[in-house]
């Protein structure tokens, strides 16, 4: 069938056995077990860095993702971002030269990057209230240390428990999750061989509280018939990682103030 | 040169005796009454007063508010801070106090050489950079502030001016309890002054008889002996330590966890056991004391 070689961190497949491969099997099991509507393990840690405003560390499967938060700050460098009215929110996204499955000779600047720190700016701005903070800048980077598909919702859902962590105050959560249509069926959570295997899916980035989307992203083609299915698989697939996300949020405030509380 | 290896360790979750009674996070729907005031971390969607922060409800009467876990400073008139200049202006110095706008000292706001109290001229702005320059740290007081938030600073007592001699701790503005004084002087053979914008002082002992005369503009270099040197380094990581485990900063709490600390190496408290180990019997301490 098809060789894997199972090292600790992640699947090699060959690629010149690649023509075997199922992306679902017979009794509906994906390559890593899943059903096609379950979620990844989330796992998720918040205030990483004690020198950063708000940090946080995500890993969805085998996708490992790292954001930090600066701000609300004076503008230093460029008189001609400040907005007299709100803050500027400022993003970048690098991915890590050892993140994917051959090395990465520009982990920022290219053009994807730079594609997904503009979207990640613009889920960003309409999530935090920058009223509050006129003339200031908030800063928000993130980084993928390990690649494996739905490296933007790892970005997006680190970066929120990131912003959350610096007392940077928002209207909601903002999750994100990737849905995809195979074999006649919707996938939830796509990893990288199902991406590569060249099913198309889409990116969608959601406020899970008030359902309103933030952020809707698609380069393939899907037929007008799937994509609502595909749309309500992958909005149920954020309120799932939101579950996740704001158990963590609540765990993780109850025992700080607890902390502070018993001094 | 030695080098300190450990492996990592799983963080040990501590014994939350209960949870706070009311807990928010960003989009909670706090309460539908239309008869609250909203405070800081809420916001209005609908009729429906929603939390923006994760923290805890406080409500005072009819005002409702989220405290955040940490946050950036939030100036309030007659605070004492401590504070890096960023840029020499135009009768003015921009400082940092960890706000999220740089804070203003005005030339009008400071005591010139000499405590004389005149008009300040055009010679005065030109040896504004003889006074203070980007990265001297001052220690200050909130006059005012600005409608966008940034913080008007004054030195105007013979206490404030610029700091020369000793180190600074930085920790997060929420852990520094409000007192009715921010400068001690411990008698382990130290000054401290705890800044309300977390940014925190340690120096050799203060003596105040050196101070009236100089009006804050002379700085004593004089080398400092060793062991004061060691009273400072101790105090720093003691400071650390107590953030590190979130304990409130204040002089007793600062000098239980100098005490605490005698016992081991100055340089040993940086490690993550040891410190937890201070910062438990501080907290020890402290509760017994008050309970």
């Amino acid at each position: 069938m098809c060789h894997k070689i199972r090292h600790p961190r992640y699947w090699l497949i060959l690629p010149f056995k690649m023509a075997g491969l199922e992306i679902i099997s017979d009794q509906g099991y994906r390559i890593d077990g899943r059903r096609s509507s379950e979620l990844r393990k989330v796992c998720a840690r918040m205030g990483v860095f004690t020198q950063a405003d708000g940090s946080a560390y995500i890993e969805q499967g085998n996708t490992k993702a790292l954001a930090t938060v600066y701000g609300p700050h004076e503008v230093r460098k460029g008189r001609g971002k400040i907005q007299h009215d709100r803050a500027v929110v400022n993003c970048q996204f690098s991915m890590a030269t050892f993140s994917t499955g051959e090395r990465k000779s520009r982990p920022k600047g290219d053009r994807r990057s730079q594609e997904m720190s503009m979207h990640l700016r613009q889920t960003f701005e309409a999530v935090i209230v920058t009223e509050l903070f006129p003339r200031s800048q908030i800063d928000i980077y993130v980084q993928i240390l390990q690649a494996d598909g739905g490296n933007y919702c790892a970005c997006v859902n680190a970066a929120t428990l990131a912003v959350i962590d610096a007392g940077i105050p928002m209207k909601d959560y903002v999750c994100a999750c990737t849905a995809g249509f195979i074999q006649d069926s919707p996938l939830l959570d796509i990893s990288y061989v199902e991406e590569s295997a060249g099913a198309p899916f889409l990116t969608v980035a959601m406020m899970p509280k008030s359902e309103q989307i933030v952020l809707l992203e698609m380069n393939s083609r899907l037929h007008a018939d799937n994509m609502e299915k595909v749309l309500d698989l992958a909005t149920q697939g954020c309120k799932d990682v939101f579950a996740v996300l704001d158990r963590h949020v609540r765990d993780h405030v109850s025992e700080s103030h607890a902390l502070m509380t018993a001094s | 040169m030695a080098v300190h290896i450990t492996l990592p360790e799983s963080r040990k979750k501590s014994a939350v005796p209960d949870a706070p009674k009311h807990l928010v996070t960003p989009g909670d729907v706090i309460t539908t009454d239309t008869g609250y005031m909203r405070g800081h971390g809420t916001y209005m969607d609908d009729d429906k007063l929603k939390a923006s922060l994760a923290g805890v409800v406080e409500r005072v009467n009819k005002l409702i508010c989220v405290q955040p876990l940490k946050t950036r400073y939030n100036g309030e008139i007659g605070d004492v801070v401590v504070g890096r200049v960023t840029e020499v202006g135009q009768r003015r110095w921009r400082v940092d106090v960890n706000s999220r706008l740089d804070a203003v000292l005005m030339l009008s706001a400071v005591n010139l050489p000499g405590g004389e109290l005149r008009r300040r001229s055009a010679e005065d702005e030109l040896m504004m950079r003889e006074y203070l320059q980007e990265g001297d740290l001052i220690s200050a007081e909130v006059q005012a502030i600005f409608h966008d938030g940034a913080l008007s600073l004054h030195t105007r007592s013979l206490k404030y001016g610029k700091l020369s001699q000793g180190v600074m701790v930085q920790v997060s503005p929420s852990l520094v309890k409000r007192r009715k004084t921010h400068f001690h002087n411990l008698p382990c053979g130290a000054s401290v002054i705890l800044g309300n914008n977390g940014y925190v002082w340690v120096s050799p002992t203060i003596n105040d008889e050196k101070t009236e005369s100089s009006g804050g503009y002379e700085q004593d270099l004089e080398p400092v002996p060793s062991t004061d040197r060691e009273v400072i380094a101790r105090l720093r990581n003691c400071i650390l330590a107590l953030a590190t485990h979130k304990l409130l900063l204040y002089d007793t709490s600062v000098l239980y966890a100098y005490e605490a600390s005698r016992q081991h190496q100055v340089k040993d408290l940086l490690q993550p056991d040891i410190a937890e180990k201070v910062a438990d019997d501080t907290r020890q301490r402290l509760q017994m004391e008050s309970g």
